[in-house]
């Protein structure tokens, strides 16, 4: 038990177990011995440090970019048709994106306002379908007229 | 004879072929005019028959041999490239593609360095074709400059819009010096065979006489 420093080994001290005991300073201290202990072992170049240079100048090997060739595949006068087709997607691929998006948009199979309208009666169904009994048949009620409730409402004495 | 031009901006310069990189200069390296785009790239323009594999570039590829898993595919450079059956679209494992030896590809080179073998592929990074793989059930192929290769597939190319105004065909320019034509008629693939290959050394207005004759039909 007694707390003897200088007995018990290195090692043994830089357990996490003997840390918490410590204080603040003896801490650092034995930090500062790791490091020393480390720097001495490993071994480094004596040589200056090499700074890696930006390189302002960056070499292109091919012609495609400095011209702006256009694709290879072509086709005229309707010869194939799906190599046309090619020709117009990637000669033109920046201006052409937007137009495609604009295009796509119109080719859906429904409009907008028949897929609002849909989405409309599609809340009311489903909004019916979870209801309590009670519920589902309220909101009925609010959809018919208000004569007829109003009639049905009535007591009706059984005739017999 | 080499130059050395110094670059005293801090921008950055993009130096295109016949430019190379020595140090802090920049050194040419081909004869030719050298050619500016803006805002920083500047190249060389030279004229050469000799392809040297670059990446990103689209060439006309023949299927040499099947070894394995790739495709060994004759290019025109010093060595063959390879082209893995994986690489087409829709190919998977089970899937092969319908690739023979002799056919001929339109590809994209991945890796073309002059430290490693060149490697081809028939699709984009999303996984679509766009137009490359294996194509010409008939036609002709044959060899052409690199110069007039990049006359072709110049943005406002005169000699394309040339060639539109004559008789229906289908046409696939590789970067490589290699075209492929293929029209209705055997006739007609090689007249416009060799109305390509004599392009090279005619003058616009020759050219132009040229390809109204044959328009006519008087060829």
């Amino acid at each position: 038990m007694a707390n003897d420093n200088a007995k018990l080994s290195k090692n043994l001290l830089r357990m996490k177990f003997m840390q918490r005991g410590l204080d603040a300073d003896t801490k650092k201290q034995l930090e500062e011995e790791e490091r020393r202990i480390i720097s001495d072992e490993h071994w480094y170049l004596d040589l200056p440090e090499l700074k890696a240079k930006e390189n302002f100048i960056i070499e292109e090997r091919s012609f495609g970019p400095c011209e702006d060739l256009k694709y290879g595949r072509m086709s005229f006068k309707g010869f194939n048709t799906e190599v046309e087709k090619l020709m117009i997607v990637m000669n033109a691929p920046n201006e052409e994106e937007e137009e495609e998006e604009e295009i796509s948009r119109m080719e859906t199979d429904i409009t907008d306002e028949d897929m609002a309208r849909r989405y409309e009666s599609l809340v009311g169904s489903m909004k019916k379908k979870f209801a309590k009994k009670r519920e589902r048949s309220a909101i009925e009620d609010v959809k018919q007229n208000a004569t007829e409730t109003e009639t049905k409402r009535a007591f009706l004495k059984p005739q017999d | 004879m080499p130059e050395s031009i110094t670059d005293s901006k801090p921008e950055k310069v993009v130096c295109g072929p016949g430019l190379r990189r020595n140090g802090d200069e920049v050194l040419v390296c081909k004869s030719g005019i050298l050619r500016h785009k803006q805002p920083n790239l500047y190249w060389i323009d030279s004229q050469q028959r000799r392809y040297v594999p670059g990446k990103g570039e689209s060439v006309i590829g023949i299927i040499t041999a099947k070894s394995g898993d790739i495709f060994k595919v004759d290019v025109g450079g010093s060595e063959q490239a390879s082209l893995s059956y994986l690489a087409f679209e829709g190919a998977t494992k089970r899937n092969r593609p319908n690739v023979q030896v002799g056919d001929l590809v339109y590809s994209q080179f991945i890796i073309a360095n002059k430290d490693m073998e060149p490697e081809l592929v028939c699709i984009d990074s999303c996984g679509r074709a766009n137009g490359m793989g294996v194509f010409g059930a008939g036609g002709l192929l044959f060899k052409v400059s690199l110069g007039l290769v990049r006359r072709l597939l110049a943005p406002q190319s005169e000699i394309a819009k040339d060639l539109e105004k004559m008789f229906p065909f289908e046409i696939v320019v590789g970067m490589n010096g290699r075209v492929w034509v293929k029209a209705k008629t055997i006739q007609q693939t090689l007249i416009v065979a060799n109305l390509l290959e004599s392009c090279e050394n005619m003058t616009a207005q020759q050219r132009q006489t040229l390809f109204r004759r044959v328009a006519d039909g008087s060829i």
